[in-house]
C-alpha cells in the first residue's frame, strides 16, 4: 500500500507556481528521494506533505487519508530540517523526549535509549545542542523524529551541512538505519550522487513539475527528458544527441563500426579513480569522455577519435 | 493565535499612548473641567503667561544646554578612549550611575555641595544643577558614542598612521568626521534627559534656579490643572522631536 | 602620554569628583550623628543603620519590594507578548519598536502625570463611569498603593519589551516549526519552546523594570500622594522635612548595597550562560 500519495497537487506562490499539479506514490518501507535543483519546488512539497504550507488544489493523503486541512501537529509525519532546528535550552535527551509527551515515563526512557543507540550517541545525552558537532546533531535530529515512529520521514537536505568526507559516511548510515526501523524516508536533495545512492525509488522535479519517477537505474539508463539525463550523471550533447562521459572511448585510429568523432585533445586529468579527457571536437564542440586509468594517458595537442556505441546514445524530442 | 497577538498588540498600544493623547486632547479643553466643552488656545496661553512656568522653562533650558554641552565632550572623549583600550573601572562607574536610584545620585550630589560650601562661598543654584546634570548624563553619551564606535572600523585609524598620520590627526580626520552622527545623537538624548529631570534637580536647586519640571511638579502635587496638560503636550512634542532626530541621526 | 590616555582625562575626573566623592561622603554620613540643627556632626556611630532594624523601616523595604516585584511581575506579563508580536511581525518591525519606544523617550514626569490626570475623582476616567451611570461616587483611584503601581509599570513597561524583544528576534524560526513537527500544539510551543529560549531577555528585563522600581521616588511621591512610603520617599524626606542626613545616608547605602547586589547576581549569570 502507498503510505504517502501526492495528487495534482498545486502551490503558488506570488509570482510563480512552486509545485505545478504534482502527483506521487511512495510505497510504505521505501526509501524515496526527491531530486532536482534549487528552486524547482522540492522544499515546498516537502513543507506541503508536512503541513507547514496548504495546497491551492489537489490532495496530499497519508495511509490513503486526505490530510490537507490537518496542522503539522496532527499529521503522523516528522520532519528532519536542514539546520536541525535543535531546540537549545534542551539536551540531547531533552530534545529526543520532546514529541513524546503523552507515554508513560518508563516508556518514555526506555524508547529513549533504543533510538539513541541506534544514532549512535549513546552516553551523550545530557550534552546540549551547543557542544555537539555537525554530525552528532544531525543524529540527534533523527533520534528526535524516529523515536515517534512517524509514517513518513521527511528529511530537507540532510547532508548539505555537513562536510564531504562525512557526507559519505552518513549516507551509508542513514540507509542502514531506514532499514532497520522500516519506517518509509522521503528525502529531499540537490545532490544527484545521494539521490542514486540511497534511494530505493526517486523522482526528479523541475521547475515545479516532476521530470521522471522510477528506480536509480531505469532514471538514469533511461532518462525520458533531456532535463533528466543531463541532470544526473555527465552527458556530451554531440548535434543534439546525448552520450554519457562513462560511455566514450578514446581511440588513436579511426575505429569503423561505431560512432565517433574526431577531435583534438584539451585537457587530460587525473581523478584518481578515472581519467577524465577534455576533447575539442572538429565541429567546434567540447566533449569529456571518463576512461580507465589504467589505459594509455592522452597529451594535450593529440588528434584522437572519440568513441562509443549506438545503444548509448539517447534522443529527446 | 497571531490574530490574538495582534488584538492583545493594539490594546497594548493603545494603553501605551492614551494617557499622552488624552493629556494633549485636553489641553485644547476649554473648560477646565473633565468634560470636552470646546476648542481652545486658553491654557496655552495661560502657560506662555504663567511667569514661573516661563521662567522655569528658561531656566531648564539653559541648564539643559551647558550640562550637555558638557556632558557631551566629556562623554564621547571618554567613548573613544574606551574604544581604543578597555577601562573596567571607567566602563563599570558608567553602569553605576545608570543604575544608581535617582534619588540617591540626588542626595549623593546634595552631600557632596554642602560638604564644599564649607570651603568655597557658595550656595545651591544654577550651577550646583548644571554640575549635577553633567553627572547622571555623561553616561548616556558615552553609550552612544561607544555604540556608534563599535560600528566603526578601529583599521582605519591604523591605516591612517601607517601613512604618516599622528593619533590626534586620525583621529580628527579619520574617525570625528563618521563620529558626528553619533555624537549629535548622544547630545540629543542628554538633552532630553536633563530637560526631564525632576528628582536630582530638586535636590540640588536653589531658590533662583527653578527647572520646568520642579515648577511642574509644584503644581501637580497641589492639583491637575489644563495649563499642566498644555505644557506636557508641547513637552513631549519637543521631546519626541529630540528623539526622532536622535535616531535618524544613530542610523546615519 | 598616548592620545586615548588624554581623552579618558576628563572621564577620569568626573567619576571621581562626580561619583566617587559623593558616593564617599554619603557612606561617610551614614556613620555620623544628626546634629542639633540638621547639619551632621561627629560622634561616629552605627546608630543609623541599628535604627534601621526597626520595624517600621523594615516595613518599608519589604512594602518597596513588594511594589518592585509586582510591577516586575505585571511588566512581564505584558510586555512579554507584545515583544512577542513585535518580534515576529515581518515587516513593520522597526515600526511597531518606534511605537513602543515613543511614549518612552518623552517625559518621564509628564507621563506620570497622565495618569495622576485620568485617576483623580474629577478625571477623565471617573467623569466618563459617572457619566455613563455605572458608578454614583468617584471612585478613589488615586493616592494609594494601586496607582502607584500602575505608574510604575506604565513607566517601565518598555524596559520589559526591549530585552526581551532582542532575544526572541534573534531565534531561530524553524525550531518552532520542528516543535509543531513533533506534536506540539500552538500554546504548547510556547511555553515549552518560546519562553524558555526567551529567557535570558526576560531576565534582563525584570532586571531593568525592578531595580528602578524599587527606588522610585517620583511616582509614589506624585500618584501615592503620601500614603505610600517607599524606600525613595524614605530617603528623600531625612533629606528634606526630616534634616536627617545621618540615617537618610544610612538607607540609601543599604538601598545601593541591595541594588549592588541585583546587579553583580544578573551580571554573574550573564556569563556563566555565556560559558
Amino acid at each position: 500500500m502507498n503510505i504517502l500519495e501526492v495528487r495534482e497537487l498545486v502551490k503558488q506562490f506570488p509570482g510563480h507556481r512552486a509545485v505545478d499539479r504534482v502527483s506521487l506514490s511512495i510505497p510504505r518501507g521505501a526509501f524515496f528521494s526527491l531530486l532536482g535543483p534549487s528552486g524547482c519546488g522540492k522544499t515546498t512539497m516537502l513543507r506541503l506533505i508536512a503541513g507547514f504550507e496548504e495546497p491551492d488544489s489537489g490532495e496530499v493523503l497519508l495511509g490513503g487519508e486526505n490530510v490537507n486541512s490537518r496542522k503539522p501537529y496532527e499529521r503522523n509525519v516528522s520532519t528532519v530540517f536542514q539546520n536541525y532546528a535543535l531546540f537549545p535550552h534542551l539536551t540531547v535527551r531533552g530534545n529526543v523526549e520532546f514529541g513524546l509527551r503523552r507515554s508513560r515515563s518508563t516508556d518514555i526512557t526506555r524508547r529513549v535509549s533504543e533510538v539513541l543507540e541506534l544514532v549512535r550517541l549513546t552516553g551523550k545525552e545530557n550534552r546540549r545542542p551547543a557542544e555537539l558537532s555537525g554530525g552528532e546533531r544531525q543524529r540527534v535530529a533523527l533520534a528526535r523524529s524516529l523515536v515517534l515512529r512517524p509514517d513518513v520521514l521527511l528529511l530537507d537536505e540532510p547532508m548539505a551541512a555537513l562536510d564531504p568526507k562525512l557526507r559519505n559516511q552518513m549516507r551509508l548510515e542513514l540507509k542502514a538505519m531506514q532499514r532497520q526501523v522500516g519506517i518509509t524516508f522521503l528525502l529531499v536533495t540537490h545532490d544527484q550522487e545521494e539521490a542514486l545512492g540511497l534511494s530505493d525509488q526517486l523522482a526528479v522535479m523541475n521547475a515545479g513539475r516532476i521530470e521522471q519517477a522510477g528506480t536509480p537505474r531505469e532514471v538514469y539508463l533511461q532518462p525520458r527528458t533531456r532535463f533528466v539525463a543531463d541532470f544526473l550523471g555527465a552527458v556530451n550533447w554531440i548535434e543534439g544527441v546525448g552520450v554519457r562521459s562513462e560511455a566514450m572511448r578514446i581511440e588513436r585510429t579511426p575505429q569503423p563500426d561505431i560512432r565517433s568523432a574526431r577531435g583534438v585533445v584539451e585537457h587530460s586529468a587525473f581523478l584518481g579513480d578515472r581519467l577524465q579527457v577534455l576533447v575539442r571536437m572538429t565541429n567546434g564542440e567540447q566533449a569529456v569522455a571518463h576512461v580507465p586509468r589504467t589505459g594509455p594517458g592522452f597529451e594535450p595537442g593529440e588528434d584522437v577519435h572519440l568513441c562509443w556505441n549506438a545503444a548509448d546514445e539517447m534522443r529527446f524530442a | 493565535m497571531r490574530r490574538w497577538l495582534a488584538v492583545y498588540a493594539a490594546a497594548f498600544f493603545a494603553f501605551l499612548h492614551l494617557p499622552l493623547v488624552t493629556l494633549a486632547a485636553f489641553s485644547f479643553n476649554s473648560s477646565r473641567f473633565t468634560v470636552w466643552e470646546g476648542f481652545s488656545l486658553d491654557w496655552y496661553r495661560a502657560m506662555f503667561e504663567n511667569p514661573q512656568l516661563v521662567e522655569g522653562a528658561w531656566n531648564s533650558a539653559i541648564i539643559a544646554l551647558a550640562a550637555t554641552a558638557a556632558a557631551t565632550v566629556v562623554g564621547t572623549l571618554c567613548a573613544y578612549g574606551l574604544w581604543k583600550r578597555r577601562s573596567p573601572a571607567l566602563t563599570g562607574s558608567m553602569y553605576l550611575s545608570l543604575v544608581t536610584p535617582e534619588i540617591v545620585t540626588g542626595i549623593s550630589l546634595l552631600a557632596l555641595f554642602q560638604w564644599t560650601f564649607r570651603w568655597l562661598d557658595w550656595r545651591l543654584g544654577m550651577h550646583t544643577v548644571i554640575l549635577a546634570h553633567v553627572a547622571f548624563s555623561v553616561p548616556y553619551a558615552v553609550i552612544v558614542v561607544l555604540s556608534r564606535l563599535r560600528t566603526m572600523n578601529a583599521g582605519l585609524e591604523e591605516a591612517a598612521m601607517d601613512l604618516g598620520a599622528t593619533e590626534w590627526q586620525a583621529f580628527r580626520y579619520v574617525t570625528l568626521p563618521s563620529l558626528i552622527p553619533g555624537i549629535i545623537a548622544a547630545a540629543l538624548l542628554a538633552l532630553t534627559v536633563s530637560f526631564d529631570d525632576y528628582v536630582i534637580t530638586s535636590m540640588v536647586a536653589g531658590v533662583d534656579s527653578e527647572t520646568l519640571p520642579m515648577v511642574i511638579y509644584a503644581m501637580a502635587r497641589r492639583g491637575a490643572s489644563p495649563v499642566i496638560n498644555a505644557a506636557s503636550a508641547l513637552i513631549t512634542v519637543v521631546f519626541g522631536l529630540l528623539i526622532l532626530i536622535s535616531e535618524r541621526m544613530r542610523e546615519a | 602620554m598616548k592620545l586615548r590616555t588624554w581623552f579618558l582625562l576628563p572621564a577620569w575626573l568626573w567619576m571621581a569628583a562626580l561619583l566617587a566623592a559623593p558616593m564617599a561622603i554619603v557612606l561617610a554620613y551614614s556613620f555620623l550623628t544628626r546634629g542639633t540643627y540638621g547639619g551632621i556632626e561627629q560622634p561616629w556611630t552605627v546608630e543609623s543603620y541599628q535604627r534601621l532594624l526597626d520595624p517600621l523601616y523594615v516595613a518599608i523595604y519589604l512594602r518597596s519590594f513588594a511594589m518592585a516585584a509586582a510591577a516586575t511581575a505585571i511588566c512581564l506579563v505584558l510586555g512579554f507578548p507584545a515583544a512577542l508580536f513585535i518580534a515576529r511581525a515581518s515587516r513593520r518591525k522597526n515600526f511597531y519598536l518606534q511605537l513602543v519606544l515613543l511614549p518612552f523617550w518623552t517625559s518621564f514626569l509628564v507621563r506620570t502625570y497622565a495618569w495622576l490626570f485620568l485617576l483623580r475623582d474629577t478625571g477623565l476616567i471617573n467623569s466618563a463611569l459617572l457619566a455613563l451611570g455605572i458608578i454614583e461616587q468617584p471612585l478613589p483611584m488615586l493616592y494609594n498603593d494601586g496607582a502607584v503601581l500602575l505608574g510604575l509599570v506604565y513607566g517601565y513597561l518598555p524596559f520589559m519589551v526591549l530585552p526581551i524583544y532582542a532575544v526572541l528576534e534573534r531565534m531561530d524560526l524553524t525550531v518552532e516549526e520542528a516543535a509543531a513537527d513533533l506534536g506540539a500544539r500552538p500554546l504548547s510551543t510556547l511555553f515549552r519552546v518560546t519562553i524558555p529560549i526567551a529567557k535570558p531577555g526576560i531576565v534582563a528585563g525584570c532586571v531593568l523594570v525592578f531595580i528602578p522600581s524599587l527606588g522610585a521616588f517620583l511616582t509614589p511621591d506624585l500618584l501615592g500622594g503620601g500614603q505610600t512610603i517607599l524606600i525613595g520617599n524614605l530617603v528623600q524626606n531625612q533629606f528634606t522635612t526630616a534634616r536627617d542626613w545621618p540615617f537618610g545616608a544610612a538607607v540609601s547605602v543599604v538601598l545601593m548595597l541591595l541594588v549592588a547586589a541585583l546587579v553583580w547576581t544578573f551580571l554573574r549569570r550573564q556569563s556563566e550562560s555565556i560559558a
